[in-house]
């Protein structure tokens, strides 16, 4: 477990899958129904892209091409709301990274805010990218999850020139290098990570458990001193990946035999009482109310609600056992009409010093380490740069693992199958 | 004597008629006034439906859905959550039951009493309704939060226990529906009771009823075309609602409609959402069918029409 990182870099299946990188997806594809006893987790990967009878263009035969010309001078970038620097001055307001890019490269971006969750803003593009048309946007960000491995699975993103990041390849972070969603970041640029660990009100877990008044393990979830004032998340990702982790189980590598576990788990949790409600982005609201003492959450919200200060001193507790680091990733859906311009600004914001202006605003994990030192000496934040949220080091990088990425869809429907009705029940 | 021709006849002031052929446009305007409404029921309410019925036969996975003619569909849709059907179908009759208790003698009061004022009270009964029915919903999860102004309160004074709590619950869920649906059901029974003759109510004084009687046999009968209205459009939209579940709900609480956004867009399974939908709404129109049958179609059907 402790070995994460190097394992992420030195995993020879991986190295395989990055060596493979002329190959298209579809010819892995083929190679992978030949040569199944040598098949790597890369190739077992692509097989998933390539479906029989599927009718949508691929993005990927032309992705080299169509990134050779000019750029247009125009982009469009469709991102999570509150997740830009912006700043408030006498003549309104300005965002001071979008402004930096455009005085240098002349490109306008229009910079847009539609997305409030994955599936229902996939559900929204499906449509024009199953006709293979511009959805609109040249650069999407999207979470590693159910989301993305759809976009992948079904040939609708981009292949991005491996030759037009300088910064990316300078100064991305190990933890958004090589992803195991995506090996060799051949279709995602990350924007930004985060993690899902335990939010906390230190008032009430003190006198619900007033032995032990501090929250340090995943299966303090499953206390049953908390009964009816656990928070868990109503979701086939974090809600499971985390339990697992919880049991000792490494999500990424784990096996059907252990996800039934942490079903059983997750289900005795329901059954016993203990869990409060299944929530969606409105467990902010039951932890700022008192609804729950602890709950499930999101690293960047708990910054948010203290900085709101409604509520006073909520914590934020990465496990001792792990937490599930996720990421939102820039990626260029088919059908893109600026491809220069997005990828120009997708290494862009990989410039440490624009890095900066980002992450000091957004209070996410940022991508860019480098932009660390930038934000302590020159924008004299040590709070944020100091952070452990935003600036993990190796040893909390360490610590946190993935979800696990579905091999099929068949695969995936077991996976719901056996989750789903916990929620649902 | 001879045959007088028209022109005697007309001289005479005897009316003369031509027998006219039908004209095509006396015929056609019936259907000229209801093309609109057909043409946008054929767009926006049969081919949506045709669709859905169609992509509900579909087999596969998203980018590989095939038309295969698979019934299969429904029939893992009503297995896997027949409970929760049959929980939404419970969850909507108490909600519909609850509606019609708070809301009649509401609109009996406005219908009866009401005087000159009566349309600005219903305007104070519906006002809450102009903000969206989301943010009222999400503004009871802070009223009634375990500590909050109300529960809190209550707890500090040592009238309710410690753990008591209201969200997350049964209640909870029923009662947010019911709250969020009571317009539907206040305006059919008051548009009814409205129309009620006033000197009915004291003819049955006159005649010695007294006034529980007067209400048993004159204004009740008189007022159930709007109950069955009201019924009927309470108890549709309760049991297809998912929001109220969601906010206000805990485990054990979900409800039809959120199963299907779940395979709608986590699942991405859209056959099987359309398939659960399709069984909703035939399930709904055949019951709905029955109702009226039992009850007289027009009855309820003039209900419905006059609060529209």
């Amino acid at each position: 477990m402790t070995d994460r990182k190097d394992r992420l870099i030195t995993d020879p299946a991986l190295l395989r899958g990055l060596a493979m990188r002329r190959m298209s997806r579809r010819d892995l594809f083929r190679y992978a129904g030949v040569g199944a006893g040598s098949v790597s987790l890369a190739a077992i990967l692509a097989a998933c892209g390539g479906q029989p009878g599927q009718t949508t263009p691929t993005g990927t035969d032309t992705g080299s091409s169509i990134f050779a010309g000019q750029p247009n001078g125009t982009v469009n970038f469709g991102n999570w709301p509150l997740y830009i620097d912006k700043e408030k001055r006498a003549d309104g307001i300005h965002f001071p990274s979008l402004e930096l890019f455009t005085k240098e490269t002349g490109i306008e971006i229009n910079y847009t805010t539609p997305i409030n969750d994955n599936a229902e803003f996939f559900g929204k593009i499906q449509p024009v990218l199953a006709a293979g048309q511009y959805t609109g946007y040249d650069i999407i960000a999207i979470t590693n999850g159910d989301t993305l491995n759809q976009l992948l699975r079904l040939d609708w993103l981009v292949e991005l020139p491996a030759d037009m990041r300088p910064n990316f390849d300078q100064y991305a972070s190990v933890a958004v290098r090589d992803p195991a969603y995506d090996p060799g970041n051949r279709f995602t640029m990350a924007w930004q990570s985060g993690i899902t660990g335990i939010g906390w009100d230190p008032k009430l877990v003190a006198e619900l458990r007033p032995d032990k008044p501090e929250i340090t393990s995943v299966n303090d979830l499953f206390d049953p001193a908390f009964k009816g004032k656990v928070g868990m998340f109503g979701d086939t990702g974090d809600t499971p990946n985390l339990t697992m982790v919880g049991l000792g189980i490494e999500p990424e590598t784990s096996t059907p035999d252990q996800w039934r576990q942490a079903a059983q788990v997750l289900e005795q949790q329901r059954d016993d009482g203990v869990v409060r409600a299944y929530y969606n982005q409105n467990y902010t609201n039951a932890l700022s109310n008192g609804d729950v003492a602890l709950t499930m959450a999101w690293s960047g919200d708990i910054y948010q609600l203290n900085a709101e200060g409604d509520v006073e001193g909520l914590q934020f507790s990465i496990p001792e056992e792990g937490a599930i680091i996720w990421t939102d990733n820039m990626c260029i859906p088919i059908g893109v009409e600026n491809p220069v311009d997005a990828i120009t600004y997708m290494d862009f914001v990989y410039r440490p010093d624009v890095q900066a202006l980002i992450a000091d605003w957004v209070n996410y994990i940022s991508p860019v380490p480098a932009a660390r030192d930038i934000i302590l000496n020159e924008l004299n934040d040590p709070t944020v740069a100091n952070s452990p949220l935003v600036f993990p080091d190796e040893e909390d990088l360490a610590n946190l693992h993935s979800y696990y990425v579905f091999k099929t869809p068949e695969e995936q429907q077991e996976w719901n199958g056996l989750f789903q009705p916990i929620y649902q029940g | 004597m001879s045959t007088p021709t028209v022109d005697e006849l007309v001289k005479a002031g005897v009316p003369v008629f031509e027998r006219r052929k039908p004209r095509l446009r006396r015929t056609a305007t019936p259907y000229g006034l209801m093309a609109p409404a057909a043409l946008y029921l054929a767009l926006f309410f049969l081919v949506p439906i045709g669709y859905m019925l169609y992509t509900s036969l579909w087999s596969g996975f998203l980018g590989d859905f095939r038309f295969t003619w698979n019934f299969g569909n429904y029939s893992f849709g009503i297995e896997q959550y027949g409970d929760i059907y049959l929980r939404s179908l419970w969850y909507a009759s108490i909600v519909t039951l609850l509606a019609l208790v708070l809301a009649y003698p509401v609109a009996y009061w406005i219908a009866f009493y009401g005087g000159k004022r009566k349309s600005m009270y219903l305007f104070l009964l519906l006002l809450p309704f102009f903000v969206s029915f989301i943010i009222r919903t999400v503004q009871w999860q802070f009223l009634l939060a375990d500590n909050g102004i109300i529960l809190g309160t209550l707890k500090d004074l040592g009238v309710l226990r410690n753990d008591f709590r209201v969200l997350a619950t049964t209640t909870a869920v029923v009662s947010g529906i019911t709250y969020n649906f009571l317009p539907f059901t206040a305006l059919p029974l008051y548009v009814s009771l409205e129309r009620i003759d006033k000197h009915l109510v004291e003819a049955g004084k006159d005649l010695y009823a007294s006034r529980v009687t007067t209400f048993r046999k004159v204004v009740w009968p008189l007022s159930l075309p709007g109950v069955f209205a009201a019924f009927l459009l309470t108890f549709v939209p309760a049991v297809g609602d998912y929001v109220n579940a969601e906010i206000l709900g805990g485990p054990g609480n979900f409800m039809i409609g959120n199963v299907i956004q779940d395979q709608f867009l986590t699942n991405f399974n859209y056959p099987v959402a359309a398939a659960l939908s399709f069984t909703l709404m035939a399930a709904l129109l055949v019951g709905g069918s029955i109702y009226a049958k039992v009850l007289g179609t027009e009855d309820v059907t003039t209900g419905a029409a006059v609060r529209a």
